[in-house]
């Protein structure tokens, strides 16, 4: 087995969300480059706890990729310094030897710092809420084989949903927008025809709750969709954009 | 008390339509009155929050991650099976249970399964509907795939993220009563008791996450969905915070445990790296379609390989053991999960495992890209490949794969009677978390299946039934069972923060996984249990003087949160050994290795053994209590399951 590496860690601490936060560093030795990035935090916290100290607290779960719990801004990029890849699959052969390594939570107003390197989404939820989905009753619905979706719209639209929620577009964006998110869920849903019929609303009331959130105005300069872990494209904002003003034209059918 | 399954009397294809036209109503009008709490919004319980709140029930939900949208559920890949027979290659509902009831090894109840398979067929219809994008064909038809060994091809897949597109369905109707104001939703906060009122489920005790605030919230009925305890064993393919708190607490209340020793150790796993492992990661079995399964045939070249002197690409056909083609030609790569774990396992005791700790097999598909070409296997496979070469730096399309079994459901859980509840009237458990439907071996694709028809279209008809029979007056918080259970839990967060030990949680957490895994795993026996049983009892006591937590309960404490879980592991970790000691027969995802053939097979005993264990809880150092339901199979034969 090769040998471990070693590492400076400037890492985000913060009590709770009222208290101010600062950077503290921590040293840490023979990591195993085969190990993830919050593997490499687990062994981190096990010896402060050993110490007796509080470990650092970050949100995870599934460590596949996959849940958008995980949220680290690493060395200044959401989910660290490799492509289409989560900050729990991200692996510690991606850092040189001896690289200091700077761990903050993310950073929106709408995404308040909960403890350490743990945020507040639930605006995310809350977007959703507002005309994320097809309003079908359970059971009240045909085959699904009577609505064919052609096969295109179909890929499209689970290109679009693949969209884990975990929040870097909103991290990446110097004005904090949460357009990338909410794109792909308008964009996903226009895209099929079970979406079709409340594609106007859904548009309408999902860009309200957003702004309502405080996320900020989409300038265009691309920094979510180059650091989505999912690499949900900015064809979704445009798709969204002319979702918008085409229900905002016809606003009486809102 | 006596075991009532309340299976519906009548022929096996009628029983659920009879029976839901019998399940007493609650009156439209009336439905506003009743308040459910559900706990966990994964697949199951995110499907039945969403269809209360659209009855008109009142719903409390609650889940421990930030949102609903990241339960576990999310990280399933492979598919989600359904008896829509639209390939037109013999499938039917019959066709989908009897498989299940087979691939369970003749372990589950006949009635529910066969009212899984039933409603199936409704689980795509729904969430086709709920905008959910399931591959297609280009004639914009839904496509299907063979899965988990299956005979036709009835699994209806989204990409390798089926899981993720069902609970953000589920989780989208979910969003659409909250915002309708049917269900409140509680993310990052942790159920720590059910609460009983007069021996009815009425209510729990829970902490928020974020502020360690112990609250009690009270209904006329409690669903729990709070997925699989695989977590037991510390490194499992399931997320970080699944747990056993819920059903554990419930079961110290009186619900009985089913088979706690079933679970599932899936074949294609990647192999652990070293000890500073916290996860393991599920490679789908769906690789086993076009991968072949080997290992070198000598030892020796097993040994070059380790030191690095010889590259997988270099050992000649002759030199290799195809051993599941070898051993089962009629099915080779595509036996069941517990099979091809077993053999991977025999394989590697035999000193003929590769890669850095001899612990893994080659999963190879330079055969399959030589027949389809590259770019047919990166269709397929193209975002598993990726995920594999990212985790492990190798490139599968170059090298072999190297995978090994770990653990990755269980098939045990709350035992529940036909209408999903538990013994505790008004306390009903769904997916993952109850003992249901799959015996002692789950087959692919039908967990997904499970949880949801559990949540959309089995729930919803019988927790009406329990309801349409109990008062609706609200209940209150202030009942002296609810202060109980608040202080009983506050004790028991006060007394683990102040023992103030010298071992962190995951040490303890590891050290009953290795138990857990050498004795209670992939093959078990009567010595080895002993030994567990005692293990764990001391591994539990130790726990209680010597573990080491740090910080308050009045803010976000991940390490106290992982104490409390870690604390019910250690009890069930135990039930699980008394229930594998007990069942002196192989079966499923349960091997006992004092009971196979002279192949050594995995040999049943369908005499003594055709029921399920439903365990009861006697009290602390107590010893629980059996009961056994007998397993009564009228529409099916019982033969050994043969591979070969
Ligand atoms: C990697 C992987 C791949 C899989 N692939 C497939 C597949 O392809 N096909 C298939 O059919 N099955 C698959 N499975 C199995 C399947 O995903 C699960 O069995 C199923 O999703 C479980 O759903 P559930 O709703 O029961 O539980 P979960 O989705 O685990 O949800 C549990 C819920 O309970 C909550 N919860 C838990 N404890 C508490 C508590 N104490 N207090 C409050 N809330 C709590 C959680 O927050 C969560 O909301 C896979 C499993 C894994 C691990
Ligand atoms: S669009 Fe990408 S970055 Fe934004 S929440 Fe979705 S997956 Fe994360
Ligand atoms: S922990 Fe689930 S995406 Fe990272």
């Amino acid at each position: 087995m090769e040998k471990g590496h070693s590492h400076t860690l400037k890492v985000w601490r913060q009590k709770d969300a009222i208290s101010k936060g600062e950077f503290k560093t921590y040293k840490i030795d023979n990591v195993s480059t085969g190990s993830s990035f919050l593997e490499m935090l687990d062994i981190l916290n096990e010896k402060l706890l050993e110490k007796g100290e509080d470990p650092i607290h970050f949100d995870h779960d599934c460590r596949e990729g996959i849940c958008g719990t995980c949220s680290l801004y690493i060395n200044g990029r959401p989910h660290g310094p490799d492509r289409l890849v989560t900050a729990c699959q991200l692996h510690m052969r991606s850092f040189k030897d001896g690289e200091t390594i700077t761990i903050e939570p993310w950073r929106a107003k709408s995404f308040p710092v909960i403890k350490d390197l743990i945020v507040d989404r639930s605006a995310f939820d809350r977007i959703i809420q507002a005309g994320g989905f097809v309003s079908v009753r359970t059971g009240s619905v045909e085959d699904a084989n009577a609505i064919p979706v052609a096969k295109k719209n179909a890929d499209e639209a689970m290109d679009a949903a693949a969209c884990i929620g975990c929040g870097a577009c909103v991290a990446a964006c110097k004005n904090a927008s949460a357009m990338l998110f909410v794109s792909a869920k308008v964009s996903q849903l226009a895209l099929l025809p079970q979406g079709k019929v409340e594609r106007k609303q859904r548009a309408l009331k999902m860009v309200a709750q957003m702004e309502e959130e405080g996320f900020g105005a989409c300038t265009n300069t691309g920094a979510c969709s180059a650091e989505c872990p999912k690499g949900i494209e900015l064809t979704h904002i445009a798709r969204l954009n002319r979702e918008y003003i085409n229900a905002s034209l016809t606003a009486e059918e809102k | 008390m006596k075991l009532d399954s309340k299976i519906p009397e009548g022929p096996l294809a009628e029983k659920w339509t009879k029976h839901k036209f019998n399940l007493k109503l609650v009156n439209p009008a009336n439905k506003r009155k009743y308040d459910i709490i559900v706990v966990g919004t994964g697949l199951a319980g995110g499907a039945a929050a969403a269809s209360f709140g659209e009855l008109g029930y009142n719903v409390k939900a609650f889940c421990y991650q930030d949102s609903p949208r990241r339960a576990h559920s999310i990280a399933a890949q492979g598919g989600i099976n359904a008896a829509k027979n639209y390939q037109n290659d013999g499938d039917s509902v019959f066709r989908l249970f009897y498989d299940t009831i087979k691939g369970g090894d003749y372990r589950a109840r006949e009635a529910n399964v066969y009212r899984l398979a039933e409603v199936s067929s409704n689980i795509i219809d729904q969430c086709v509907a709920q905008g959910v994008p399931f591959a297609r064909e280009y004639g914009g038809l839904l496509d299907n795939r063979s899965f988990g060994g299956a005979q036709v091809s009835r699994t209806f897949y989204a990409r390798g993220q089926t899981g993720q597109q069902l609970l953000l369905g589920a989780y989208s109707a979910l969003s659409r009563q909250i915002a309708a104001g049917k269900v409140e939703m509680f993310p990052r906060t942790e159920m720590l008791d059910v609460v009983l009122v007069d021996g009815e489920a009425k209510g729990i005790v829970t902490r928020n996450l974020v502020t360690g605030k112990i609250e009690s919230h009270s209904a006329h009925a409690v669903v729990l969905a709070t997925g699989g305890y695989g977590n037991v064993f510390f490194l499992s393919t399931n997320a970080m915070g699944c747990n056993a708190t819920a059903a554990w607490r419930a079961y110290k209340k009186g619900a009985y445990f089913a088979n706690p020793c079933y679970t599932q150790i899936h074949p294609t796993c990647i192999p652990v790296h070293g000890d500073q492992q916290s996860k393991l990661t599920l490679m789908s079995e769906s690789l086993r379609n076009d991968g072949r399964v080997w290992v070198p045939k000598e030892q020796s070249t097993a040994e070059s390989l380790k030191k690095g002197e010889i590259k997988p690409k270099d050992i000649p056909e002759e030199e290799r053991d195809y051993y599941l083609e070898r051993i089962y030609p009629s099915f080779g790569n595509l036996v069941p999960r517990d099979v091809a774990s077993r053999n991977a396992k025999n394989v590697c005791d035999e000193g003929r495992g590769v890669g850095e700790t001899g612990l893994a097999v080659f999963l190879d598909f330079r055969d399959a890209i030589q027949r389809d070409g590259k770019d047919v296997i990166e269709a397929k496979y193209g975002n598993l490949f990726q995920m594999y070469e990212k985790i492990t730096a190798d490139n599968p399309y170059e090298t072999p794969m190297m995978i090994y079994p770990a653990v990755h459901y269980t098939m045990g859980g709350i035992w529940v009677d036909y209408n999903l509840q538990t013994t505790i009237p008004g306390l009903f458990a769904a997916g993952e978390c109850n003992f249901s439907d799959h015996g002692a071996n789950r087959l692919g694709a039908s967990a997904l299946m499970q949880g949801l028809a559990d949540g959309y279209f089995v729930l919803p008809y019988t927790i009406g039934n329990y309801l349409a029979n109990v008062s609706s007056a609200k209940i209150s918080t202030d009942h002296e069972a609810f202060i109980e259970a608040e202080k009983a839990v506050e004790e028991r967060i006060n007394k683990l923060l102040n023992i103030n030990g010298h071992k962190t949680v995951d040490q303890f957490h590891k050290e009953l996984g290795k138990i857990m895994w050498d004795k209670c795993g992939m093959a078990r026996n009567e010595k080895g249990l002993k030994e567990a049983k005692k293990e764990i009892k001391q591994l539990r006591l130790d726990y209680w003087k010597n573990v080491k937590l740090i910080g308050a309960n009045n803010e976000l404490n991940m390490t106290l949160e992982k104490a409390l879980r870690v604390a019910d592991f250690l009890e069930l970790g135990e039930l699980m050994v008394d229930d594998a000691l007990n069942r002196r027969e192989s079966c499923g995802g349960h091997f006992r290795e004092e009971s196979q053939t002279e192949e050594g097979e995995a040999k049943r005993d369908d005499e003594n053994f055709t029921y399920v264990s439903a365990w009861e809880y006697k009290g602390a150092e107590k010893e629980a209590q059996l009961h056994k339901e007998i397993l009564e199979f009228e529409n099916v034969k019982l033969t050994q399951r043969s591979y070969k």
